[in-house]
């Protein structure tokens, strides 16, 4: 127990707002020792942790929190790595505000133990001596599995079953590594070198990493499963959505996941050094409230545009994004247009996009969603001057998998069906988690998916019972 | 890294380069494409798969931007440091008709596998290859082979038909019926026969070429419009029915980066020569 409880969170210091939009570094530069210490000893150490329930892979919040608080850091990342293989990355984007933060003992009066900034620190603290140490592996159990894409979920899943024996191989389409965390993260949010370091970690552990190959077309999950006794299906939200309004095909028109992979996947911030280019709007246009378009304005901002709106149809209120995203974004001067949706793209003689007409909105009764729902006020539109626009509205799963695997149930979204409980979908010997199955979601729960499903797949390795 | 197993150059701008890959072969299909990556620091490019065996696949591709410029440069024993694929889907291939192919540019190489598949499935093969002179048409032997006719166009006369795609379509339909017209090239030349055979009523199947990034549904940049409908050229194609295509948005399109694409080739050349 601390001796006085300290009301607020020790603070983390970090770029400020008007060097930071400049470049690509990360934003908070983390903990020093001595502060995380001391945030370390506001923890009360629950006997009964909230926090531990809260998060969905299961730390043991409380245990890694008193190793940092004796200082004894070693301890206290062997401790979450037991539950978490990517806690460098975790401790950066998950949503602990809704998880482990929200249900913390000292959020009922106070400010809540900064659990994912602590996370953040150990992992970032074990970076700094080198090369982590390897596991001791248990002997081979001579069951191989193939793990389809190597986002979050295929790299937890590939990390958990590596250590129960098993002998893995992950499949990547693209010819990076990491998933979201490389092509949709940005940089200045999640360094990549931090993911590449994940993933070292784990081909170093003895996983296997083929990179350019697209199940689905390359080789299909049947001719795969000639070869594997179990496959995972980690192949995330691959297919943009767009709101079908005129002008959506215009020059300028991107969709979130466009903008970001030629920004982080192929470093289009950094042409001509590298090949590929992207819009330098000085006029930018956000159209969505999520996480994704803080990561799409605050790119635009940093890629030296004058002015970036944010245009949401509902309020502040209903917004999905992390308060901390939307934070940020307020401090690098992005605009927000609370309730107000875009009707229509207008072209120039040239068919790049020069305006966007919006319609003004106010909130109804609750809809589905339980949140508000945004009604159009008649009369209300206006027209704005645009000369770049990112439609970061979500995405539905990618459909290369289901279009070629006619047995594997999807749904009317074409999202993968799956059993929770093992995460086991229609087809035998195929497990399926994350963002293919939710459609847009969290990092940290397609890690909590891809660990129910790593518990399943090795219980029907050893057993041989689907 | 993937190994140039051979590289020729066929004509001046356009090469063919048989990369090693165990695995393009397994499932490779006419009409499919490969996304290639010169070095760490160039575009994916995608690229119409031409050929492929158990240990390789190949592509014929012209020099445009500062990616295709590297891999010009590039010769047999080098490495690029991607290769993958297949995408897209395959051409349908229907089976007892008679069919028109025609391929102009890089689509020359292109048109290679759907002949040798049109051909296979017992279709009649009409092939027209197209060129502005005679010193830039290639392949004539190996597009012969899968052909029951072969004429080649020059636009300054300097060998067969003289004149553009369209004068030849409408030179030769006067006189020949066909069932299918198929077309794989640069998009003016898509553009072109498709307003060509369209009056006429021909069925005609043209390979797109939007800009790609993942080529596997993630992006969108590769939306073209069909029919009125938004369709992503790298899942829903990349050939599509050339009498439905929005060409005024495909060709606007194509030119999004046609700024930045000379800063980056003036830059490479800089960096590269001095």
């Amino acid at each position: 127990m601390p001796e006085k409880i300290i009301p607020k969170k020790t603070p983390m210091r970090e770029q400020p707002p008007k060097e930071r939009i400049k470049n690509f570094n990360e934003v908070p530069y983390g903990y020093s020792p001595e502060e995380a210490i001391a945030e370390a000893k506001r923890c009360l150490q629950c006997k009964k942790a909230p926090c531990v329930a809260g998060c969905p892979v299961e730390i043991d919040i409380p245990g890694f929190i008193k190793f940092i608080a004796e200082g004894d850091f070693k301890s206290a990342i062997r401790l979450i790595k037991e539950k978490n293989v990517l806690p460098a990355v975790c401790g950066r984007v998950c949503p602990q505000e809704t998880q482990c933060e929200q249900v913390c003992t000292l959020a009922k009066k106070y400010e809540p133990v900064a659990i994912g900034r602590l996370e953040r620190f150990a992992a970032d603290y074990e970076a700094a001596q080198g090369e982590a140490p390897i596991p001791e592996l248990p002997p081979s159990t001579g069951k191989k599995v193939a793990v389809i894409g190597s986002g979050p979920g295929g790299l937890t899943v590939a990390g958990d079953l590596i250590r129960l024996g098993h002998s893995v191989t992950i499949f990547e389409a693209l010819h990076k590594p990491g998933g979201v965390l490389v092509y949709g993260i940005p940089e200045f949010r999640l360094p990549k070198a931090i993911v590449y370091r994940e993933v070292d970690y784990l081909i170093r552990c003895g996983v296997k990493l083929v990179l350019n190959f697209i199940v689905g077309k390359t080789a299909t999950i049947d001719q795969l499963l000639k070869e594997f006794d179990a496959v995972y299906i980690g192949t995330g939200a691959g297919l943009p959505w767009f709101m079908n309004i005129p002008g959506e095909n215009l020059n300028g028109v991107y969709s979130a996941n466009e903008y970001l992979t030629r920004s982080n996947l192929m470093k289009a911030y950094l042409f001509p050094e590298y090949d590929t280019p992207i819009a330098r709007g000085k006029r930018v246009a956000v159209v969505g409230g999520g996480n994704v378009a803080m990561d799409c304005a605050r790119t635009a901002l940093r890629l030296g545009a004058e002015e970036v709106h944010i245009v949401y149809r509902r309020s502040k209120q209903e917004m999905p994004a992390r308060i901390e995203e939307i934070h940020h974004a307020e401090e690098e001067g992005v605009i927000f247009d609370w309730l107000t949706l875009p009707v229509r793209y207008i072209g120039d003689e040239r068919g790049w996009v020069k305006e966007m007409e919006c319609i003004k909105m106010q909130l109804g009764e609750p809809d589905a969603s339980g949140r508000r729902k945004p009604i159009p006020i008649e009369g209300s539109n206006y027209i704005t001057p645009v000369d770049t626009v990112i439609c970061a509205i979500g995405q539905g799963p990618n459909p290369l998998i289901p279009q070629t695997t006619p047995d594997l149930k999807a749904g009317k979204w074409g999202n993968i069906e799956v059993d929770k409980a093992t995460m086991k979908t229609s087809k035998p010997k195929c497990w399926a988690g994350g963002d293919v199955v939710r459609g847009g979601a969290t990092v940290i729960l397609a890690m909590g998916d891809a660990r129910i499903a790593a518990r399943s797949i090795d219980e029907y390795l050893r057993t041989g019972v689907w | 890294m993937v190994k140039i197993l051979k590289k020729e150059l066929l004509v001046p701008n356009i090469h063919f380069m048989v990369l090693e890959s165990e695995v393009i072969h397994l499932n490779a299909k006419a009409g499919e494409f490969v996304v290639v990556r010169p070095d760490e620091y160039g575009e994916r490019i995608p690229l119409n798969l031409v050929d492929w065996d158990e240990h390789s696949a190949s592509v014929v591709f012209m020099e445009v931007g500062t990616s295709t410029r590297k891999l010009g440069c590039l010769k047999s024993g080098d490495t690029i440091a991607d290769l993958a694929g297949p995408l897209g889907r395959p051409t349908e291939i229907v089976t007892g008709k008679k069919i028109l192919a025609i391929g102009g540019c890089y689509g020359i190489g292109a048109l290679y596998p759907v002949l040798r598949a049109f051909k296979e499935s017992g279709n009649t093969v009409i092939t027209a290859i197209e060129a502005r002179s005679a010193f830039l048409l290639y392949w004539q032997e190996r597009l012969k082979k899968y052909s029951d006719e072969f004429f080649e166009i020059t636009r300054d006369g300097t060998r067969g038909f003289t004149g553009h795609i369209d004068k030849f379509l409408n030179w030769y339909l006067l006189k020949n019926s066909v069932d299918m017209v198929y077309a794989q090239g640069c998009a003016y030349l898509t553009y072109l026969v498709s307003q060509t055979t369209k009056p006429v009523g021909i069925k005609t199947v043209v390979g797109l070429n939007p800009i790609m990034i993942d080529a596997t549904g993630m992006c969108g940049v590769c939306r073209v419009i069909i029919n009125g409908e938004t369709k992503f050229a790298c899942v829903d194609g990349p050939e599509f029915d050339g009498h439905s295509v929005d060409w005024a948005n495909l060709l606007t399109r194509r030119h999004i980066y046609i700024n930045e694409e000379r800063r980056s080739l003036s830059f490479y050349e800089c960096e590269k020569y001095g």
